[in-house]
């Protein structure tokens, strides 16, 4: 066992893992930080994004180990100081981007990522950038129209509902 | 314009709150002081004879607990199967044992074999490596025509053979099915596959078992849809433990989509194995593990006739399908291709005769058994398919040859033992008409032509049968439980109401639609109202949700244990208004005198129940808390038209979805937002199934799809925004709220419109094809195109 040692969410996180450990296994196990999901064993479903140095990584391809001494921040983390949403999570409410939420925490940790790079992506730079992050109740639809209307777009002719 | 709450409005789901911080409550983020970790070796081998197990070696390993094998399991029952179906002999069906670990043979890639309980699961994981298993491999059945040959292995040797039933249906129609053929003026043939899928919920199945020395009590925590079945089931017919001693929590879980109904070994072993440890034992399924554990779906291969006269109405239908089992009977399998896919062959159309032979056959593959759908996709499929190849045959207009036949008086009874109460099948083709423009889709062919694109239109109806159902009617057909739906409303002292109900959401946004109808039905804010469910210590004894059952069983149970609320409240309420009961009124949440100012606010009522100083002590009791169960005196019928457009490829064969449109008439609705959200679902899984998703075996039995590596599961960018419409609505009629459920529609609409329009845009290039097989791969279009 080794100590590995992070902030996470802007809190100083450390414990002892062995070398095995992932970091999606870290946050739920060690620091039950248990909205990160793990949905898949190959790296396809993106249902553990978290945010790794300001970078969008599954955390269940990353060892707890190489997050040392990393800023992590994850779905816990993302609703604003006065515990009300943030602008993605209000969003995904109120466009029903989700449905079971098994996938959700991925979906905004990635709809993050996408719109700090690209503040104002297309439709079809929003369904690429999803390719990791996989969802079987809503068809996509509500939440790339909430990820659209998080960039400040106007999505109202985008199919009602 | 929407409603402000109540029934009707799109109210923001309540539950997206936790989802969306991380505050969640899967079953596998709960963790039990003490609690162990099983790891279930499972077979690699499809079919083989079990000589040994050794496990001396993975004893001694590190964390190890105990190592759990067949042996362990000597005085337990096998996994129940949920349905007997009578064969067209009236025979039963063959019922092959089910053990929890594999006794004597194993019959698939992916039985558990063994099962290590350790400190971590990693220790758990190590010892497993170090399990000697010796086993004879034997040859495996795969393709279900091979499984039956006289000479073909037997999957299990003590059955007479590897067909579990032969199902006629309706039997007594078959001779006038004959006839009607021999007198057709056409007859139009078609095979084809329903290709067998994996439901994959995100959410990996997760079990905890816990056991109470102190009071003996037995608590599971599992990932399911119906915990009341999984206590029921687990406890009468595997473990032996009494329900009062057995308590099953399904918390938050990840989706369902069918695979999460039955009854799993997995759940009965940590029940068990929380006991024999004597500490809480966990199982958290990994997602390789789900492919070759979570029953699989679909799976059919079909070859329908249909007989037109010289008008081009349809005379006969006639199918003959072969329906895979897998190694076992799951939990409710046997119904699937029988009574949840037979009685659905009219469709929507007014075919007087009609016959449907289903040969069920065991293979050494992994457990077949409901996926969204279950039974209906099938019928859809092959019904709208065989109608567009007849169409082609004919030259005429497809949509044209469907209206010709719909139905159009109701209640219709069909040939095929159901009673569709209401309908209104040209509405929804008339509103998908104008929904999908299908006035404009020839100049969007050009556009796409110009472009070098093939485009192609697929247009089809569906009709399905929901809100299972008719206790008395499925007890005839085989079910070995009722189908009803139970709720319980506890309106608390200062007024809110909390509804336990039966019924379970893993997606489906119960906590705010529930709340809606009874705000409606009281006038009062939905957020007075709370819903429990999936905890069978706190609501009382239901089927839970699957079918699309739960506001029209589990609402309709809902509705009917408020009624018995709002009429105990208005006793009290005439009481303390010293006013006839007949008199008083309840609206926007206050009791009223007809024709006077007097009124009494909810809140006094109910208060006045638990605080009965003034109160009629000697006509009723104190308190305000009534249950009622439902059971519903027919299944629902909701019916739609849906329609793709496609391009291909002419290069590759790559087919894209350009535009999907869905007019749906669901009856009377809740929560139209939560509707069309549960419509988007199930069309994308319908459009996975026709273009990307396909379980694949090897023929020696061998899972080659067995990750998402290999599994193509739908992306955002293989889905264009849907356009859904439910503005069409035939209220149900015999339901409280006049609803018919909408969570499977889009699964089973739609894959024949995928295929339909990709077959349509081969034709516009002068291919002559009429059907092409799911998934409809490049490389299989590509071929249909050479």
């Amino acid at each position: 066992m080794t100590q590995v040692n992070m902030t996470v969410n802007g809190k100083a996180a450390s414990g002892d893992v062995e070398g095995r450990t992932l970091l999606a296994q870290f946050l739920r196990d060690s620091q039950g930080l248990t909205g990160t999901h793990v949905g898949c064993d190959t790296s396809q479903c993106g249902a553990c994004v978290v945010h790794v140095d300001g970078k969008a990584v599954k955390s269940c391809t990353m060892l707890a180990l190489e997050a040392d001494g990393a800023e992590v921040s994850t779905i816990e983390g993302q609703a604003n100081a006065d515990g009300s949403l943030n602008v993605i999570q209000q969003a995904f409410q109120d466009h029903h981007g989700l449905q079971c939420g098994f996938c959700t925490p991925g979906m905004v940790m990635s709809a993050a990522a996408l719109l700090k790079d690209n503040p104002k992506p297309t439709e079809t730079e929003v369904r690429d950038y999803l390719e990791g992050n996989i969802c079987r109740c809503t068809g996509y639809h509500n939440i790339v129209k909430a990820i659209l209307a998080a960039s400040g777009q106007d999505v109202s002719a985008i199919a009602a509902e | 314009m929407p409603k402000d709450g109540g029934i009707g409005a799109s109210s923001k789901r309540r539950e997206d709150i936790r989802f969306l911080t991380g505050a969640g409550n899967y079953t596998d983020d709960i963790n039990l002081r003490g609690q162990a970790y099983v790891f279930f070796l499972r077979s690699d081998i499809a079919h083989g004879t079990i000589n040994n197990i050794d496990t001396s070696a993975a004893e001694g390993m590190p964390g190890v607990v105990k190592i759990f094998t067949a042996e362990d399991f000597a005085g337990v029952g096998g996994m129940p199967c949920g349905w007997q179906v009578t064969d067209k002999h009236g025979e039963v069906m063959q019922e092959p044992g089910h053990p929890i670990l594999a006794t004597g043979k194993v019959r698939h890639v992916g039985e558990p074999i063994a099962a290590v309980v350790a400190e971590t699961l990693g220790q758990a994981r190590d010892a497993a490596e170090a399990i000697d298993v010796d086993i004879t491999e034997l040859p495996a059945v795969i393709d279900m025509k091979d499984a039956l040959k006289t000479d073909a292995p037997k999957v299990h040797d003590d059955l007479k053979n590897n067909l579990c039933y032969d199902w006629g249906f309706v039997e007594e129609n078959k001779a006038a099915v004959e006839e009607a053929f021999q007198k057709a003026a056409h007859v139009t043939t078609l095979e084809l596959r329903n290709n067998r899928l994996v439901a994959n919920p995100m959410e990996p199945r997760v079990a905890v078992g816990d056991f109470a020395r102190g009071t003996g009590e037995h608590t599971l925590y599992t990932t399911s849809q119906n915990p009341h079945v999984i206590r029921l089931l687990m406890g009468a017919f595997v473990l032996g433990i009494p329900e009062h001693k057995l308590r099953v929590v399904a918390p938050d879980v990840g989706g369902g989509f069918g695979t999460k109904i039955f009854h799993y070994q997995e759940e009965a072993f940590v029940t068990f194995a929380a006991k024999a440890c004597n500490r809480p034992v966990k199982w958290t399924s990994s997602r390789s593990e789900a492919f070759m554990s979570d029953a699989h779906g679909r799976d059919h291969v079909t070859t329908i006739q249909l007989a037109l006269d010289a008008d081009n109405n349809f005379t006969a239908l006639r199918t003959d399908t072969y329906a895979n089992m897998g190694a076992y009977l799951s939990t409710f399998a046997p119904s699937v291709p029988t009574w949840l896919h037979g009685t659905l062959m009219a469709g929507n159309y007014k075919t007087p005769l009609i016959y449907v032979n289903v040969k069920a056959v065991f293979t050494n593959t992994v457990p077949v058994d409901a996926y969204r759908g279950a039974g209906r996709p099938e019928a859809t499929f092959q019904l709208e398919r065989v109608i567009d190849k007849a169409a082609i045959e004919l030259g005429v207009d497809a949509i044209e040859l469907r209206r010709q036949n719909f139905i159009t008086e109701f209640p219709y009874a069909t040939p095929v033992a159901v009673e569709y109460d209401t309908g209104d099948y040209f509405a929804t083709m008339d509103k998908l008409t104008e929904i999908a423009d299908l006035a404009g889709f020839e100049a969007r062919r050009k556009e796409s032509e110009a472009r070098g694109k093939l485009r192609g239109l697929g247009v089809n109806c569906y009709i399905e049968a929901c809100g299972i159902a008719p206790s008395n009617l499925v007890g005839q057909l085989g079910a070995r439980a009722g189908l009803y739906e139970s709720a319980t409303v506890r309106v608390n002292a200062t007024g809110g109401l909390v509804v336990m109900t039966g019924s379970h959401s893993h997606g489906q946004g119960h906590e705010t639609a529930f709340p809606q109808v009874i705000a409606e039905m009281i006038g009062i804010d939905e957020s007075m109202i709370e819903i429990v469910h999936g905890d069978t210590a706190n609501t009382p004894m239901g089927m839970g949700t699957y079918g699309s059952r739960s506001i029209a069983v589990g609402g309709s149970a809902m509705v009917r244990a408020t009624e018995k609320i709002i009429a105990k409240a208005k006793k009290i309420a005439s009481h303390l208004l010293e006013a006839s009961e007949s008199d008083i009124e309840l609206k926007d949440g206050a009791f009223s005198v007809a024709g006077t100012d007097k009124s009494v606010a909810w809140g006094d009522v109910t208060l006045a129940a638990y605080v009965p100083h003034n109160y009629p002590l000697e006509d009723i009791e104190p308190g305000l808390e009534e249950t009622a169960f439902y059971d519903p005196s027919n299944f629902t019928y909701p019916s739609g038209a849906y329609a793709c457009e496609v391009e291909v490829d002419r290069d590759t064969g790559q087919v894209t979805i350009e535009r999907f449109s869905a007019a749906d008439d669901f009856g009377n609705i809740i929560n139209p937002m939560i509707v069309s959200g549960q419509v988007h679902g199930g069309i994308a899984q319908g459009i996975g199934q026709a273009l990307l998703e396909n379980c694949a075996y090897d023929e020696n039995g061998q899972l080659l799809s067995a990750s998402y590596m290999d599994y193509a599961m739908p992306r955002a960018y293989d889905m264009p925004f849907f356009s859904v419409d439910h503005s069409c609505q035939t209220p149900c009629t015999h339901n409280p709220l006049g609803v018919k459920g909408c969570g499977e529609a889009g699964a089973i609409g739609s894959p024949p419109a995928v295929v339909g329009a990709v077959v349509d845009a081969l034709r516009s290039a002068g291919k002559d094809v009429t059907h092409v097989d799911m998934p409809l791969s490049p490389s299989r279009v590509w071929a249909a195109m050479q």
